[in-house]
């Protein structure tokens, strides 16, 4: 790898701001760049504008819908990407509170993607006075957005023709090239550096994601976490950007200027000692990250399997936990901000690769978390962790969405089965079920850009309608089988035996993303929501509960993967109502305001509301939009339902009041697809009132007066939509 | 070898002393608090002496910005200009000898100075060397010191 001086760098525009200290968790205004015109602009942030959206992805939206119009569709060059931060974003003493929420127009679905996301880039800029950043236009050259948060410069350079492209690459040679004016930089000086990358997959994927870096100084290299949904490295690239690189030395205990720092302290502090005492009897995180969930996954019938054909395989324990920990390198404090204690980012470190450009090399592996597990592993039927591990390398350093990836991957692999595809068809590359090596090299077409690894890139939508068109395949199966809502893959839980979990992963605003909600426990195990009213409830509450940790530039992992000891005792301890409290405790301990739990509920419906008006404004965000395939709902196949044949049956009986005797398998198939199907748009119906929505999915002006959301562009697009006009 | 303050809880009587000194010596101010040295009533005429045993080391590897670090002498020194003040320290410390007081931006600890020993009337302080314990190493730490030297 070739070492860069900032010289080797083109400069094409520099400006300089007064650098402004944040107050009370807020800087008041936002930077816009556009790197078409090269120009760098501040904005200022309203009261208003901070009563209504409250911050983060809040602000995120807000910024995007004033950039775009109702046709702007990903590639314009009014299309933004905006990272935002949230008042809480930044303070060092409670755990997970150092996330960016990245929002833009995504090409997977064409309207508004939010993705939370880890490292440094956030708290860094946050900390030159920006509560969020937009960047919008389209280069001319490959670019690179320099922003020095200490000294408020902002300079457009032009990336020297032999930079790196790829992540892992590229962001150590840029964390290196800007982290000193000049002279060599030390530990301290690389760790005041982050870099924003993709990677040579995402110049031909529309599923690229974006690396946000940190410095791990033990491991003396770089780390990345991921913005992984909806293609917002594909936005990137388009934008031809390289890397957006943040600089900030000087992080302290109170930068949040917070009204009352000993109660950030007090809270932090507490949730510190909890996570000490209870995470190696509770969830591992510690020392196994998400990954800890990886067999009571497969021993509920949750893991994807076969590309969610089943939830459960003899070989899940080939990949458990366990595993994972003694691959994750032990007893580092491996968070991805400062203070965070749960310290789930782990890694595989000296991890030789044994396939494509980096052959032979040995590198740090980012993960895997548990959607990666599942979705490059149980989903693909590859329970070979190595296989696992070197999909993971390659999906993050050429910028692509393990997620959207995996579950793409294991579509493929289905048609591989049935004939629908053949060497032919993958120019040579063998998709059996279980075959890393192949799927790995649709990665690696697709970063070179080869036929088949650009086709495969351009997600399960789009292939289901080739692969009927132009193979002649079934069109109603591929519809089936092909997991994804909008446009965007799901992500890697079984839903089909929880109707709350399926309304969790599609009806939500941006795609079936487990963040809004995760039923499947309190609907299929526990039964604690058992009416459709109880699951329209839970699905109010549970989506605008957690929008809120995107409002702040929080973790939603803290909140429930560590529980006080006495958590049971709480009449609802699936709402974790002592972490709640901490919540919005620490919310006025940095901002100075009083908040309780009705208020903080109000802060997300504000935000949740306005996100579906905006999928309104875009043409979309009707209720035709949120079902899923039928395969997150129910068995596709006679196989699929003979293979839980027992749990089918005794279901048709109790609950459909038909008896199964004497019915072929074809029929009891058609029979539960008709009663899953009723039961799906019986459940629309709950969710949407109980949001405050018509029936067809759009926010009534009653309800967003009632919210506060009663902007007149907001209303301006509801009253099209209801009155039939738009 | 490890520099370390030994307590003999069964010598304290109590004064609070080593407490004063402590505050002062580091605060300027006496505010019991912020003494790096605790002393714990137990029962009447017992007390309990708390301070970093400078030996587990938790808080060295817990660290996200390693700000703590041990030095040459075996102490463990927290550097205040690289501290963000998580606390994470204070909360994986097994004695709560690692400290922190609301509104102070960095924690603080037993560093073993001694300005304590000298003030103590029943010599239940004493400035000690101990054997550096294995156990107290970190392994990531070890494993790449040792694939460094191998030239991996
Ligand atoms: S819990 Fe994990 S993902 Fe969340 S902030 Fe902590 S280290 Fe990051
Ligand atoms: S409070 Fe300071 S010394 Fe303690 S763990 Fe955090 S950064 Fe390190």
């Amino acid at each position: 790898m070739s070492a860069f001086d900032k010289k080797d760098f083109k400069l094409l525009a520099e400006y300089k701001f007064e650098p402004k200290a944040v107050h009370r968790g807020y800087a008041m205004r936002s930077l816009h760049v556009d790197v078409g015109t090269k120009k760098a602009t501040q904005k200022s942030v309203s009261e208003d504008m901070k009563k209504r959206f409250t911050g983060g992805k809040g602000f995120g939206l807000k910024l995007l819908w004033d950039a775009t119009k109702p046709s702007t569709t990903w590639n314009d060059p009014e299309n933004e990407i905006v990272i935002a931060m949230g008042p809480i974003c930044g303070n060092t003493n409670y755990p997970g509170s150092g996330k960016s929420l990245v929002v833009s127009l995504s090409p997977m679905t064409g309207v508004p993607i939010d993705s939370n996301v880890g490292g440094y880039f956030g708290p860094y800029l946050k900390f030159g006075g920006w509560d969020a950043l937009e960047i919008q236009g389209k280069a001319a050259v490959e670019t690179i957005v320099f922003i020095d948060s200490n000294a408020g410069i902002v300079r457009f350079y032009e990336a020297p023709a032999a930079l790196q492209q790829d992540t892992h690459l590229l962001a150590e040679e840029l964390t290196h090239a800007f982290a000193t004016d000049e002279g060599t930089p030390d530990a301290k000086d690389l760790q005041s550096v982050s870099v924003v990358s993709a990677g040579r997959g995402a110049d031909h994927s529309p599923m690229g994601l974006l690396n946000f870096s940190l410095y791990d100084k033990r491991r003396q290299g770089i780390r990345v976490k991921q913005a992984g949904r909806g293609g917002i490295g594909r936005v990137l690239r388009d934008k031809k950007i390289r890397a957006l690189v943040c600089r900030f030395s000087g992080v302290h205990q109170n930068l949040n200027d917070a009204a009352d720092p000993a109660a950030v302290q007090r809270i932090g502090l507490k949730l510190h000692r909890e996570i000490i005492v209870n995470d190696d009897k509770q969830c591992k995180m510690r020392k196994q990250g998400t990954a800890h969930l990886m067999e009571v996954m497969n021993d509920y019938d949750l893991l994807p399997t076969k590309n969610h054909k089943y939830g459960q395989d003899p070989k899940g324990p080939e990949i458990a936990s366990w595993v994972w920990e003694k691959l994750f390198s032990q007893k580092l404090p491996d968070g991805c901000w400062y203070g965070c204690t749960m310290a789930c980012a782990h890694a595989v470190d000296h991890f030789l690769l044994e396939t494509g450009p980096y052959k032979g090399t040995k590198v740090c592996v980012d993960g895997p978390e548990y959607e990666s597990a599942a979705g490059l592993g149980s989903n693909l039927y590859v329970y070979d962790p190595h296989g696992i591990l070197e999909l993971n390398f390659y999906c993050d350093t050429y910028g692509i969405d393990t997620i959207s990836f995996g579950t793409m991957c294991s579509f493929l692999m289905e048609c591989w089965e049935h004939g629908v595809l053949n060497k032919d068809r993958t120019d040579g590359i063998d998709l059996s079920w279980g075959n890393w090596q192949g799927a790995v090299q649709v990665l690696h077409d697709m970063a070179d850009g080869k036929r088949f690894g650009v086709l495969a890139g351009k997600g399960v939508k789009f292939l289901a309608e080739y692969f009927a068109k132009e193979y002649g395949a079934d069109a109603q199966f591929m519809k089936d089988i092909a997991l994804h809502g909008k446009g965007l893959e799901q992500s890697e839980y079984i839903s089909k035996e929880s109707l709350a979990q399926q309304g969790g992963y599609y009806l939500t605003n941006k795609g079936p993303q487990h963040d809004e909600a995760w039923l499947i426990f309190m609907d299929m195990v526990n039964n604690r929501i058992p009416s459709f009213e109880n699951k329209a409830e839970a699905l109010h509450y549970f989506p605008m509960f957690r929008t809120w940790f995107g409002l702040q530039g929080l973790c939603k992992l803290p909140w429930n993967d560590v529980e006080p000891a006495d958590n049971a005792k709480h009449p609802e301890p699936n709402k974790v109502p002592e972490h709640v409290q901490n919540y919005y405790e620490l919310y006025s301990a940095i901002t100075g305001e009083s908040l309780d739990w009705d208020g903080l509920i109000r802060q997300s419906e504000r935000v949740y509301n306005f996100q579906r008006a905006f999928n309104v404004r875009q043409g979309r965000g009707q209720r035709k939009d949120d079902y899923p395939p039928y395969r997150a709902m129910g068995p596709v196949l006679e196989d699929e339902y003979l293979a839980r044949e027992e749990r089918y049956d005794k279901q048709m009986k109790e609950k459909i009041g038909i008896d199964p005797a004497g019915k072929s398998v074809a029929e009891k198939v058609r029979i539960t697809r008709e009663f899953r199907l009723k039961q799906y748009d019986s459940l629309i119906d709950a969710v949407f009132k109980r949001r405050g929505w018509t029936g067809d999915g759009c926010p009534t002006p009653e309800h967003l007066k009632a919210i506060g959301m009663d902007l007149p562009e907001v209303l301006e697009v509801v009253n099209a939509r209801i009155a039939g006009r738009a | 070898m490890i520099k370390y303050l030994k307590l003999h809880d069964d010598k304290c009587v109590g004064c609070l002393n080593c407490v004063a000194t402590c505050s002062r010596m580091y605060f300027k101010e006496e505010v019991p608090a912020k003494a790096r040295i605790q002393v714990f009533p137990v029962a009447p005429g017992s007390h309990h002496l708390v301070a970093c045993d400078q030996e587990c080391r938790l808080c060295v590897a817990e660290c996200p910005v390693q700000a703590i670090t041990v030095n040459a002498k075996g102490v463990v020194m927290i550097n205040k200009g690289l501290c963000v003040g998580c606390l994470a320290c204070v909360a994986v410390c097994p004695i709560g000898a690692m400290r922190y007081y609301p509104g102070e931006s960095t924690p603080f600890k037993c560093i073993a100075c001694g300005a304590c020993v000298k003030t103590c009337p029943a010599n239940a302080l004493e400035l000690a060397e101990k054997e550096d314990s294995p156990a107290s190493r970190m392994p990531f730490e070890v494993a790449e010191a040792v694939r460094k030297q191998e030239g991996k």
